[in-house]
């Protein structure tokens, strides 16, 4: 394995802007803006995902807006695609999110194959991917857990590789963490894990194999209390970034060896 | 005039009315927003300048809480 040296001050870098918190942080799912907030908040994350829609015509002049609640001098948007299916709309989505952001060019990418199990369609991801990059783009990519599929989207010129630990919003953990470790051990830019964190475990996990920061919604939306679930998540990143600095023992299955000296046993 | 706006037909007076008083008439006003006009996104800068007429198919898009 090709030896990178990381250092615990080291800042996550996305296509040269900086940032202290590894944890990118959802916004759907929340019962109000409040709450939402409030997670952040307590997560301590700088880059939040929002939706690209329609908006309601029927609403109030007076009605608060998710952008009021999350400034965007304060945060970082990363609008996403969620819920295209192919690259023309995944495109004409977050071409539309630009003129909305002024001109703000850091964005997910996903587009999706499949309305039951969410699951990509790396094939149009691809497509979406080149046209984006093109188009002046920081393009950071859902994707499977397909080295060869991660390595192409970095070639194409995507700042950021994003698999899937599990299905989104499935809470189901590391599934595969071999394939995320193979897709870390090839990469040259920041692989967040996208999608299947269901408790704080199993941010620690996708972190102490070497991950460069996670995303989660539904883990800290759909917990019992997500603004303490938020606060275990921030600590689950650290935790776990600190071990895989610190490097972790070998791991012996058969040799037993005490912690405690051998030598001086009262007989 | 007819104006198809996020999927909904809406009927307004006269042949024309520019994006901008669309948006008033709309109460978006200090509202953040982007506007496509039949698959082409129009510029805030440009506002006062594009015309909507009879049949066109507007689409106005905020963010919203998403993961």
């Amino acid at each position: 394995m090709e030896d990178k040296i990381s250092n615990i001050n080291d800042k996550l870098i996305i296509a040269g802007r900086s940032f202290q918190s590894r944890l990118l942080i959802g916004t759907g799912k929340y019962n109000d803006f409040k709450e939402t907030r409030a997670a952040i908040d307590s997560s301590d994350a700088q880059i939040v995902t929002v939706a690209i829609r329609r908006i309601n015509l029927g609403q109030s002049p007076n009605e608060p807006s998710l952008l009021e609640f999350l400034p965007t001098n304060k945060f970082t948007y990363l609008p996403n695609t969620a819920g295209c299916y192919s690259s023309d709309d995944a495109i004409r989505t977050l071409r539309l999110a630009r003129e909305l952001l002024d001109g703000h060019n850091l964005v997910k990418l996903e587009v999706l194959g499949d309305p039951d199990t969410l699951f990509p369609n790396v094939v149009e991801t691809i497509n979406a991917a080149k046209i984006l990059v093109k188009d002046g783009f920081d393009v950071m990519v859902y994707t499977s857990d397909d080295p060869i599929i991660a390595k192409q989207l970095e070639d194409i010129g995507c700042c950021a590789i994003m698999p899937l630990a599990s299905l989104i919003g499935s809470g189901m953990g590391i599934l595969n963490p071999w394939n995320l470790e193979i897709i870390i051990d090839k990469a040259n830019v920041p692989v967040i894990v996208d999608a299947g964190v269901g408790t704080a475990s199993d941010a620690t996990i996708a972190m102490e194999l070497g991950c460069d920061g996670v995303l989660m919604n539904t883990a800290i939306a759909l917990a019992k209390n997500p603004i303490l679930m938020a606060s275990a998540m921030k600590k689950a990143i650290e935790s776990g970034r600190e071990a895989f600095i610190a490097g972790r023992m070998d791991k012996k299955l058969y040799s037993a060896s005490p912690s405690s000296p051998i030598k001086g046993l009262i007989k | 005039m007819k104006i198809n706006i996020n999927g909904s037909t809406k009927e307004f007076g006269g042949e024309k009315i520019t994006a901008e008083e669309l948006i008033n008439q709309l109460n978006l006003n200090g509202k953040r927003f982007a506007i496509e006009k039949n698959g082409e996104i129009i510029s805030k800068t440009y506002f006062r300048d594009i015309y909507f007429n009879d049949g066109d198919k507007i689409e106005i898009i905020g963010a919203v809480g998403g993961g």
